[in-house]
């Protein structure tokens, strides 16, 4: 019996980053899991909560919960919304009150990416190849709330051909994002994002992956802006072959 | 920088502008975070059982707080059966008479101080002065901080804003030191130390902090690195430790756990070069004080430990650790936090000490990175105290007394239209199918260069925006795949 699993999209995903979406779904599909995407997903409700509207936030989580009732699997391609559902959404509820129950037992099927490719599905190696070298930028709520130190770089080591160079101090240092910090306090934002685009400049990558479509957006936005040679991707681009070689572009 | 007391946390965001734009500070933070933050890591990476050692801080400062009203009786018998004396202070008012009465009381003139944040916090230097005593600061930073009647910026490393260059500026300024420029950091020190021996050896009084306070032995534990706080609590006649409720522990044992743990977060010590144990008075035949006054100070502690999300707070040992970790803080500098406490730290207690409304942009001062949480050694949730005080300034905002700060009008109207539509999906696609289109109109080669609607224009100020896609996945995924999910389900 093949894996169902529902795709959480996300709201950066499903209306900017598609093609990021589009590669989690070649991916899954590719190890053998059957996709489905409820087309009723809005928002998982980060955005409202990080800024203390939790009332607002309230009503969207149960918007999400009702949405995903039925899945066996769910599956995002950002960290930083999985981490809401994972983590944060019990901070919305009575304990013991029946959404609290109810995300209990959605949470625990619930997967950032790579997370579910390499512990659930077991996999590392996905048959991806690019010519090139490789940064990793650990976003901060994959690693430190969900604390995944290895399944983002156990998939991009088996990636045929690829270097992977280290960001060294930067790696798991905040790029500045933040959600709506980036705009609420957008010079301290800027300014950090400032040393991370350096440290990716300095590090002699081709391209910059990471696995949440929020950092990508901004550092993807930091590097346009300096007309920088490095891209940024999202990691299930890479791993389906979608980022061309640093050679086939101007 | 002046030593003007009224606190400036509600305007953190101008603050911390000014910090980026000075560009001596932004190399002084960049250098220090850069070296905590490295000697850290590796007196961490020297103890495999770092993490169990968090644990146990963890256990132990949970259960000081747990078993707080008794472990505090239980350390005012133990200092008193030793010959010490303890006074009870509500607020830093109290706190600073408690203090003036006993200076008065014993013909002090002079007084000599080792670093605490305690006294920063209820501002007894000035009250101090304004009685008419003369009170030195004998750590090198506050010493350098209070000859520039400037604040601290550190919760560990007073000066840290300062360059050494700075430092000499003020020497020469201040205490007439003409070989002050040029002397460098060995020169310097030599100039402070000849300054602060007279003071050390006429000082009636010594003032000190307390790291932590020993609930079974009525001992208070003292951690440096100059020798001064040995000096301010041996040398005076009569040595007063102003202590914060929350520095107890349960027994003296504890401290094994909780001193491996200070000295590698704070400085990458495995400890600090003095480790001061001081019970009660001293015995007969023995030196020392003849006097030992705790206080202890509460002065909102008690508020925050009756706050189910943020008591937590108070199992804090004053390391720094999540200062030296935090970009923002590295960013902004410690003055840009408007009062004692900086950082991630600083910005979950300010609000509670000064109250939300005299701090409502802290909560905010974070990318919830977590980077906080990682290092602190007695776990304390910092993201997720962030998170809980954000809610409490956006219903202090709603509540009808108007007595806090409203929340920007566009800020509430945008979140209400977001959940009416977050759990509306028809509606949602039509409103984001029409906010794409406005940004896409603003796009050239799928990139928004500069947009001026409210808040994305800060974005697009240092950044290009990627342009929203023609179609969503969603609509993409069922023009695609409709027809074959239509079939398979049939
Ligand atoms: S919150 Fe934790 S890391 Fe920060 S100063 Fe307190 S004990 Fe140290």
């Amino acid at each position: 019996m093949p894996r169902k699993v529902s795709l959480f999209v996300t709201c950066l995903a499903d209306q900017v980053m598609t093609q990021a979406a589009w590669a989690a779904v070649e991916l899954l599909e590719k190890l053998g899991c059957q996709v489905e995407v409820p087309m009723g997903q809005t928002c998982c409700g980060q955005p409202a909560f990080n800024s203390g509207y939790r009332n607002e936030a309230r009503e969207v989580a149960r918007h999400w919960l009702e949405t995903f009732k039925h899945a066996q699997y769910i599956v995002s391609p950002s960290g930083s919304c999985t981490s809401m559902v994972k983590v944060f959404y019990k901070d919305l509820f009575e304990p013991g009150s029946p959404e609290a129950r109810e995300i209990a037992r959605l949470a625990a099927r619930t997967y950032e990416l790579t997370q579910f490719i390499v512990w659930e599905l077991g996999r590392t190696d996905v048959g991806a190849r690019y010519r090139g070298k490789v940064a990793y930028h650990a976003s901060c709520h994959l690693l430190r709330e969900l604390g995944e130190r290895h399944a983002p770089r156990g998939l991009l080591e088996r990636v045929q051909g690829a270097e992977l160079v280290s960001i060294k101090d930067s790696e798991t240092v905040c790029c500045g994002f933040g959600g709506t910090f980036s705009v609420k306090m957008a010079d301290l934002s800027a300014a950090m994002l400032d040393e991370k685009l350096a440290a990716l400049e300095a590090s002699g990558a081709d391209c910059v992956v990471a696995c949440d479509a929020g950092c990508l957006l901004h550092i993807g936005g930091g590097l346009t802006r300096r007309g920088s040679r490095v891209r940024a991707f999202h990691i299930a681009e890479l791993l389906t072959g979608r980022v061309p070689a640093p050679d086939a572009h101007v | 920088m002046s030593a003007s007391h009224e606190p400036t946390s509600h305007t953190f965001e101008a603050n911390a502008r000014e910090a980026l734009a000075n560009a001596r500070l932004q190399k002084a933070l960049g250098a220090a975070s850069g070296r905590f933050v490295s000697h850290r890591a590796s007196a961490v990476a020297e103890r495999p059982d770092f993490e169990e050692l968090r644990r146990c801080g963890h256990a132990i400062k949970q259960e000081a707080l747990d078993r707080l009203p008794q472990l505090l009786e239980q350390f005012e018998e133990h200092v008193v059966a030793r010959g010490g004396r303890v006074h009870w202070a509500r607020d830093a008012e109290e706190a600073n008479q408690h203090v003036i009465r006993i200076a008065k009381n014993e013909n002090v003139k002079r007084i000599v101080k080792s670093k605490s944040m305690a006294t920063e916090e209820i501002h007894l230097n000035h009250a101090l002065e304004a009685a008419g005593f003369e009170v030195v600061e004998t750590d090198l930073g506050e010493f350098i901080i209070q000859l520039d009647k400037d604040i601290p910026s550190h919760i560990i490393a007073p000066a840290v804003h300062l360059t050494k260059e700075q430092v000499s500026e003020i020497f020469e300024r201040e205490l007439r030191e003409t070989n002050a420029p040029g002397a460098g950091i060995p020169g310097l020190n030599a100039i402070a130390r000849r300054t602060l021996r007279k003071s050390f050896l006429s000082a009636e009084m010594g003032i000190s902090g307390a790291n932590f306070a020993a609930a079974d032995s009525g001992s208070i534990v003292i951690v440096e690195n100059e020798g001064n706080a040995g000096l301010c609590s041996t040398l005076p006649r009569i040595h007063v430790a102003v202590v914060g409720i929350e520095k107890l522990v349960p027994r003296f044992d504890d401290l094994a756990v909780m001193l491996k743990l200070l000295g590698r977060s704070a400085t990458g010590q495995r400890l600090t070069s003095y480790t001061n144990f001081i019970t009660g008075i001293a015995g007969d035949g023995e030196e020392g004080p003849e006097q030992f006054h705790v206080i202890l100070l509460d002065n909102g502690r008690s508020k925050i430990y009756d706050d189910d999300h943020l008591w937590g707070s108070l199992r804090c040992i004053r390391c720094g650790a999540c200062l030296n970790a935090c970009p923002v803080y590295k960013r902004a500098g410690g003055h840009a936090y408007g009062w004692v406490y900086q950082g991630p730290i600083g910005a979950v207690i300010t609000p509670q000490y000064l109250g939300l409304e005299r701090a409502p942009a802290l909560p905010y001062a974070s990318s919830l990175c977590g980077a906080c949480f990682e290092v602190c050694p007695v776990k304390i949730e910092i993201p997720h105290m962030l998170l809980e005080l954000r809610s409490q300034v956006v219903e202090a905002s709603t509540e009808a007394s108007g007595a806090a700060p409203k929340r920007p009008f566009f800020e509430s109207l945008s979140f209400g239209a977001f959940a009416f539509l977050g759990r509306r999906p028809k509606l949602w696609d039509f409103a984001t199918r029409l906010g794409r289109w406005l940004l896409r109109a603003r796009s050239s080669d799928g990139q928004i260069p500069a947009l001026s609607l409210p808040l994305l224009n800060r974005w697009t100020a240092r950044r290009d925006l990627r342009a929203p896609a023609r179609e969503t996945f969603r609509e993409e995924w069922a023009r695609r795949r409709g027809r074959a999910d239509a079939e398979a389900d049939a």
